[in-house]
């Protein structure tokens, strides 16, 4: 297979994301495009594995995903506790440290 | 000679699987970030993580695939829904879920895409990855394992206590005072 097309798949996806972050106003769905820029890297991180026989990658994927589900869960609980405080999930109302 | 058929049939197999599950994966990519509907778009993620699994399986990563599976659809998925079904989020939106950034959004991304892909295709060409030379076992996880706990068990121990710092963590914001 053709190594570009996992890395351009994996650039897409890594747009889609940043894309995502920086337009959506919801707090949950920020953190899910921030998932999708986590699975573009493992996307790379496994194709440069399997394109260099070499099986570091794989165990590199393996750490993201772990620290993908702990970011999530830190994530979440902040997004709880701005739900609380707010009443909302709307990320444009956290501006208490604008100038 | 037969040899060389069935691999050339295999190539042609994989490659077109990778483009099916390629499109799906980017058009549920644009789901996530263009619906309206906030478990709509949770249920376009699931799309997204199960492709990228299945192109796991593609590359031979099997054990990575699986993992991929039970985190991230099994759980982390879970915990996205839980998220919204706790914040209320609203099902059908009065305001858009969208700021007012979509279109500076829109072009930033489109610009670091094209740089991206113009990098990508300057650096790895036509390269082609040799799946065939590939043994199946090479993402089995005796493989991973054993690689884990020979090479990484420093990394292995240290992303485990990171899990538990974010696990105390998440109690600790969440809990009422």
């Amino acid at each position: 297979m053709v190594l570009n097309n996992f890395l351009i798949l994996s650039a897409f996806l890594f747009c889609t994301g940043i894309y995502g972050v920086m337009a959506r106003r919801n707090a949950v769905l920020v953190l899910m495009s921030v998932e999708l820029i986590l699975n573009a890297v493992n996307i790379n991180l496994i194709a440069f594995s399997a394109f260099h026989h070499e099986i570091s990658g794989q165990i590199f994927a393996l750490f993201v995903i772990t620290i993908a589900a702990a970011e999530v869960g830190v994530g979440l609980a902040i997004v709880l506790l701005m739900y609380r405080n707010f009443r909302s999930v709307d990320l444009d109302r956290a501006d208490q440290l604008k100038g | 000679m037969l040899l060389a058929a069935s691999s050339e049939h295999t190539y042609v197999v994989q490659t077109v699987a990778f483009w099916i599950i390629a499109i799906a994966m980017a058009g549920a990519a644009i789901g996530v970030v263009r619906t309206n509907n906030v478990v709509h778009a949770a249920l376009y993620l699931v799309v997204v993580l199960a492709g990228a699994a299945a192109q796991y399986i593609l590359l031979v990563a099997e054990f990575v695939a699986w993992v991929q599976v039970l985190v991230y659809i099994g759980a982390i998925v879970i915990l996205f829904l839980f998220g919204i079904m706790l914040t209320r989020a609203p099902m059908k939106p009065e305001g858009s879920l969208d700021n007012d950034q979509r279109w500076p959004a829109a072009v930033a991304a489109v610009f670091i895409l094209g740089v991206l892909v113009m990098l990508l295709v300057d650096a790895f060409g036509a390269k082609h990855i040799a799946v065939g030379n590939l043994s199946p076992a090479s993402g089995s996880s005796t493989v991973l394992g054993n690689s884990i706990f020979n090479g990484y068990l420093i990394p292995f121990e240290i992303v485990s206590l990171l899990l538990l710092a974010a696990l105390v963590g998440a109690v600790v914001l969440a809990k009422k005072d």
